[in-house]
């Protein structure tokens, strides 16, 4: 086993592109150094699933040095379930960004790799943080990049997008930081306490905060995640941030970056305030229902393809919502697989959305239709992708909502069917949304002169797809390779809230890493 | 033997997978064809096997599941990758790959020359994987599985000529059906769903065995097992036809013949009712489902025959036809006589496959034309079709001693003796309808004198699509002396083969009224009158005036215009339903609340930001602020909220 494992792997993607700025080398050189990092970083980060052992719900792969010792503010990684599936979709989409954008990114290309390596050490240090303070650097550190991002190598309208998710998210984070100090201030008025931003430390004493705090504590992360899921009424910096995105920023934004948000939410949310989050549930889950049925409608009538994908976003990471705030196991379950098969399947849409983009320069669905008979290849691969959306079994979109729904249609947090109910409409809403959009894409005669010509997917793009459609396969029909890893996980958050519910001691889920 | 069931679901998946990867590359159409259709054959001889060794072993052993790995675990919830062989399942089994069979033989005739030919037959593939899934699951989520693939190919297959226009309500393109099947099919999906988590919380499992195992300490009439099976129900109506959600399969004949056969005459639309079967017992504890269920059916059978009456489309009369006797189907589960519903499945698949089949030889022959008021002595031309297609149209009017006499009348009498004279009443009129638009069809269609133009040069069809049309007309002759009644000496095989699966659930029903051979007999003589009639009309009167419908029309124009039209329901739910939901998304949800409302509460603030502070000389960037403050205002108020609740 490799030392330092998590370091290595948060750290490198920064380090060898600060190595590729300084060696100047020609553009070539530089995508392909890139590329060889990345894919060395996922190969690296395969041992975490090898080596991960399941049986042990505890921190593992932890690394604790002092940072601020004044404050006992420490760099401390480490990971469990949860973060071990984020970590992996991270390692994996990363590389295929970039060699997603070997044509398409032209200007500035070694700045815009750059930011793509520090965004990658970025999302990494938020999914392995166990430090407050910590996770919150790494917060930052992804805004900046993913603002360049958006700001430099976006369309026509790029500049609005960029600052618009600037702003959201930094309203959010800041709302975050003030209630990370409060929570850290909290434990040193403890009788014995200390100042500490620890999350492990601080999981042990935050389920027991009184009701009125411990509810504006939860609100305040709510807020700062919800916006980043997005959850309705706080999305409309999505739909701007994907049509304006380059495609690689569209693909790590949906694919790795809401994430964050949902990641959060059972972090921090549950974990550490699972009495607030049973008072809360009702409502978060009720928010993520009528995201689920707005994001489809609104999905249902876009014209641009791309925009059509980032509402359905809304609507995906409704289920994720609804899934957490259930609060069972199958439901929460559901709601981390979900988060994969979101970031496989949405990553996919927009990849295949950028590729015809390249060729076509357009996305207004009205300006395809036929393309079947031109481009075979790709509409094959965009039919499974399709389907792998709208959650047909024996795909991976399935086994997450299915989990979702049938976790929170029993769930004694919610109390009511009716949630449920509600929510299983979009899964015909998402059908009707993506086939109709398929087939006006897709199907009838080629009506444009300059859709004849298309050519269809390169060995390039295939390659790009192959391994997203492998995993869409994998969990669909093998999901258990991946619920093993985050079930105890998953149970021990679960098992903390029917605590509080039942009126039993509170114990913190999450005992000190090894 | 019922270890090698893996086999059975195997061969179809080798099937897709080369044909899908290598299809393309594969020269010859012969090879193609004949990989699919091997690839369904092999399950047949499996199945056969199985259920010869089944026969050999005694009662209590025929039941067995096989399980292969655990699908889907979280927490208490696990479904396992498992097939269960019974009397049920391995009869679904040989209907599906023994007509299956035959239909991929015809197509390598009928698609023969098609661009898309290897693409047809891997979804055809495709399609007998997913819907053997479905009958063979040994839980609920995995015959969802199959549930929603059939679903996928259907939808596919439907779409399969995704260039050709396609005209219907507000459907212009074979991929505009091709999305209704699908759409009208989720929404029976979701109340499947809902069902499945309904049962998971009333027994913690949705293994069909552990559910009927609880249930059956159960008694009848609690609430929940009439939302459960309701919920069961309603997807079946998608997925099997029937009112309100019957609207999508009559679009389904978009797509090429032989699917037309295979998936929305023989296999896929009869799932719901096999559904239900597997079910008997939760709807025996639930007698409102019950009835609910067979009025539904007895309904769709009246009102989906009396559509037939006045259709022009050759498959279109076939379509209706189906969902009629889908309805039959569904009449004989809402009354208890599950035998009778499983024995209707099986020989309409036999007589509707053959007369789909030989609808697609007819439009073979005749160049794509599909209206039966062009066509017109076509007997001499093309005798096989003709006599294939005139033996299971005796079939499905119920002419003794053919198979659709046996199921159909048996289901008459159960209407009768498990249910009510009303239900028997609608039955019987629906049945003397179907005789009537099936002999008005064979008379426009082959009789009389040729109504096409001279070079239309129609001919007989190549071997392969003749002999399994031969095959099935045989089976429609004969298949229904597995169900002889005892009233007729039979031993009533079926009945006898099946009682095990429906045993608990018989147990839990009313018993029927018993009633005299006389009074059986009698009800069988008014069956065959009405066959006998309806038969007898329909020859005389489009034989003497193939324009008869004209006449009608000038008479009673109101009626006949509602029954072409199909009685406006597409034109309601368009109007009712679809038209508004895009209206409100469009107009109110995308450009009022999204972009006029929060969007314009965004940037409103910002451009108020901006001046307000333009007038206090507080310039910063405008936007930035104006964000951080509605965001602020966002917070407070959800803050509110969360506080509040």
């Amino acid at each position: 086993m490799i030392p330092h494992l998590l370091s290595v792997l948060i750290f490198a993607p920064t380090i060898a592109g600060v190595l590729l700025l300084l060696l100047r080398k020609n553009e070539t050189a530089f995508k392909g150094g890139a590329i060889a990092v990345t894919v060395a970083i996922f190969a690296l980060s395969l041992p975490l699933y090898f080596g991960y052992d399941a049986a042990d719900a505890r921190m593992q792969f932890n690394e604790h040095i002092a940072w601020i010792p004044s404050l006992n503010i420490g760099y401390h990684v480490g990971i469990d379930g949860l973060s071990l599936l984020l970590v992996l979709l991270t390692t994996l989409l990363t590389p295929i960004v970039l060699i997603s954008s070997w044509n398409s990114i032209t200007k500035q290309v070694p700045m815009f790799v750059f930011l793509m390596l520090l965004l990658e050490t970025g999302m990494l240090g938020v999914f392995c943080s166990l430090d407050t303070f910590l996770f919150y650097v790494f917060w930052e550190v992804i805004l900046i990049p993913m603002y360049f991002i958006i700001g430099i190598w976006g369309g026509k309208n790029r500049i609005y997008a960029a600052v618009k998710f600037f702003i959201f998210t930094m309203v959010g984070s800041l709302l975050m930081l003030i209630a990370i100090i409060w929570l850290s201030w909290y434990a040193s008025t403890l009788p014995g306490g200390i100042f500490t931003t620890d999350f492990i430390a601080l999981s042990r004493i935050a389920p027991a905060i009184p009701m009125q705090a411990q509810m504006w504590l939860f609100a305040a992360f709510a807020l700062s995640f919800l916006i980043k899921v997005p959850a309705f009424p706080l999305h409309t910096w999505l739909p701007d941030a994907h049509v304006e995105a380059p495609t690689g920023g569209s693909v790590i934004l949906a694919g790795v970056l809401l994430k964050l948000g949902t990641y959060g939410l059972i972090r921090f949310n549950v974990q550490l305030f699972p009495a607030a989050a049973l008072q809360a549930a009702g409502f978060l889950a009720a928010i993520g229902v009528i995201g689920i049925i707005y994001g489809a409608l609104v999905s249902m009538v876009q014209k641009d393809v791309k925009k059509l994908v980032a509402y359905s976003s809304v609507s995906h990471m409704g289920f994720v919502l609804l899934g957490i705030f259930g609060l069972t196991v199958q439901g929460m379950q559901g709601g981390v697989i979900q988060m994969i098969n979101h970031g496989l399947s949405t990553g996919a849409l927009f990849l295949m959305v950028g590729m015809i983009y390249d060729r076509r320069h357009t996305r207004l669905i009205e300006d395809f239709g036929g393309l079947a008979k031109i481009i075979p290849v790709f509409s094959t691969l965009f039919l499974i992708v399709t389907l792998s959306s709208i959650g047909l079994p024996g795909l991976n979109g399935f086994v997450g909502e299915f989990l979702i729904l049938l976790g929170s249609f029993n769930s004694a947090a919610l109390g009511s069917h009716w949630y449920v109910v509600f929510a299983a409409t979009g899964v015909v809403f998402a059908a009707v949304y993506m086939l109709w959009m398929f087939q006006r894409v897709i199907f009838g005669t080629v009506r444009h002169e300059e859709n004849a010509t298309l050519k269809d997917l390169s060995v390039r793009e295939i390659g790009l797809l192959v391994p997203i459609l492998l995993f869409i396969f994998w969990i669909g029909i093998y999901p258990s390779t991946f619920l093993s890893k985050t079930e105890p996980t998953v149970r021990r958050i679960v098992q903390t809230v029917e605590a509080v519910q039942q009126g039993r001691s509170l114990t913190p889920a999450n005992p000190a890493g090894k | 033997m019922h270890h090698y069931v893996g086999l059975i679901v195997l061969f179809p998946l080798i099937g897709l997978i080369v044909n899908g990867l290598f299809g393309r590359h594969i020269r010859s159409e012969r090879v193609v064809g004949w990989i699919g259709s091997l690839a369904v054959g092999i399950p047949f001889l499996v199945a056969a096997a199985i259920l010869y060794g089944m026969l050999g072993s005694p009662v209590e052993e025929r039941s067995n599941t096989v399980t292969l790995f655990t699908w889907i675990a979280a927490g208490s919830f696990q479904v396992n990758a498992a097939y269960q062989v019974d009397q049920l399942s391995i009869l679904m089994t040989l209907i599906v790959t023994g007509v299956g069979f035959l239909i991929h033989v015809y197509s390598i005739g009928y698609m023969h020359g098609d661009r898309g030919f290897w693409r047809f037959f891997t979804y055809l593939n495709l399609f007998i994987f997913a819907m053997l899934n479905l009958v063979l699951a040994d839980n609920y989520v995995l015959m969802f599985l199959g549930w929603e693939g059939v679903g996928l190919c259907s939808y596919l297959l439907i779409g399969f000529w995704y260039e050709k226009k396609f005209a219907g309500t507000s459907i212009t393109w074979t991929g505009d059906a091709a999305n209704k099947a699908f759409w009208v099919n989720r929404i029976g999906d979701f109340a499947f769903m809902l069902g499945m988590f309904l049962i998971f919380r009333e027994f913690g499992s949705l293994t069909f065995s552990t559910v009927m195992d609880s249930a059956s300490s159960l008694a009848p009439g609690n609430s929940t097992m009439f939302w459960i099976t309701l919920l069961l129900f309603i997807g079946a109506t998608g997925k099997s036809a029937q009112i309100p959600l019957f609207v999508w399969l009559p679009d389904a004949m978009a797509g090429p013949t032989p699917v037309s056969a295979l998936i929305h005459a023989a296999t896929m639309v009869t799932a719901g009712v096999y559904m239900v079967a597997r079910n008997s017992l939760l709807y025996a504890l639930a007698p409102d489902t019950m009835m609910i269920v067979a009025v539904i059916g007895a309904l769709t059978a009246i009102v989906a025959a009396s559509i037939g009456l006045a259709q022009n489309d050759i498959k279109k009369v076939l379509a209706y036809s189906t969902v009629s006797q889908l309805g039959y189907m569904f009449l004989a589960l809402g009354v208890g006589a599950f035998t009778a519903g499983i024995f209707h499945v099986m020989t309409h698949a036999f007589f509707k496959a053959c007369l789909f089949l030989g609808s697609g030889s007819v439009i073979h022959a005749m160049h794509e034309e599909q209206d039966i008021r062009k066509m017109g002595g076509l007997a001499p031309v093309m005798p096989k079709t003709y006599y294939t297609f005139l033996i299971s149209s005796f079939a499905i009017a119920g002419f003794p001693p053919l198979s659709g006499f046996f199921s159909k009348d048996e289901i008459l009498w159960s209407a009768f003796s498990q249910g009510s004279v009303l239900l028997w009443a609608v039955g019987a009129l629906a049945a003397l309808m179907t005789a009537f638009y099936m002999f008005r069809m064979v008379t426009l269609t082959f009789l009389g004198t040729p109504r096409w133009a001279k070079d239309k040069h129609p001919h007989e069809s190549p071997p392969t699509m003749t002999i399994p049309l031969i095959v099935l007309a045989f089976l429609a002759v004969t298949g229904g002396f597995l169900g002889i009644p005892a009233a007729l000496g039979g031993g009533n095989a079926l009945h006898h083969w099946l009682h095990p699966v429906f045993e608990r659930a018989l147990d839990r029903l009313p018993t029927a009224h018993e009633y005299s051979h006389m009074t059986e007999y009698l009800f069988m003589l008014v069956s065959v009158v009405i066959g006998v009639s309806g038969f007898w009309f329909g020859r005389k009167i489009y034989l003497a005036n193939p324009d008869a419908d004209d006449t009608f029309a000038a008479k009673a124009g109101g009626v006949f215009r509602t029954l072409s039209r199909k009685y406006y329901i597409d034109e309601g739910y368009m109007r009712g339903i679809v038209n508004p939901l895009v209206a409100t998304s469009d107009r109110f949800l995308s450009r009022v609340v999204d972009t006029a409302l929060i969007d314009g509460f965004v940037n409103g603030l910002a451009k108020v930001t901006a001046s307000f502070s333009g007038v206090l000389r507080l310039v910063q960037t405008g936007v930035v602020q104006s964000y951080a403050s509605m965001i602020v205002v966002g917070l407070l108020l959800v803050l509110g909220l969360i506080l509040l609740g």
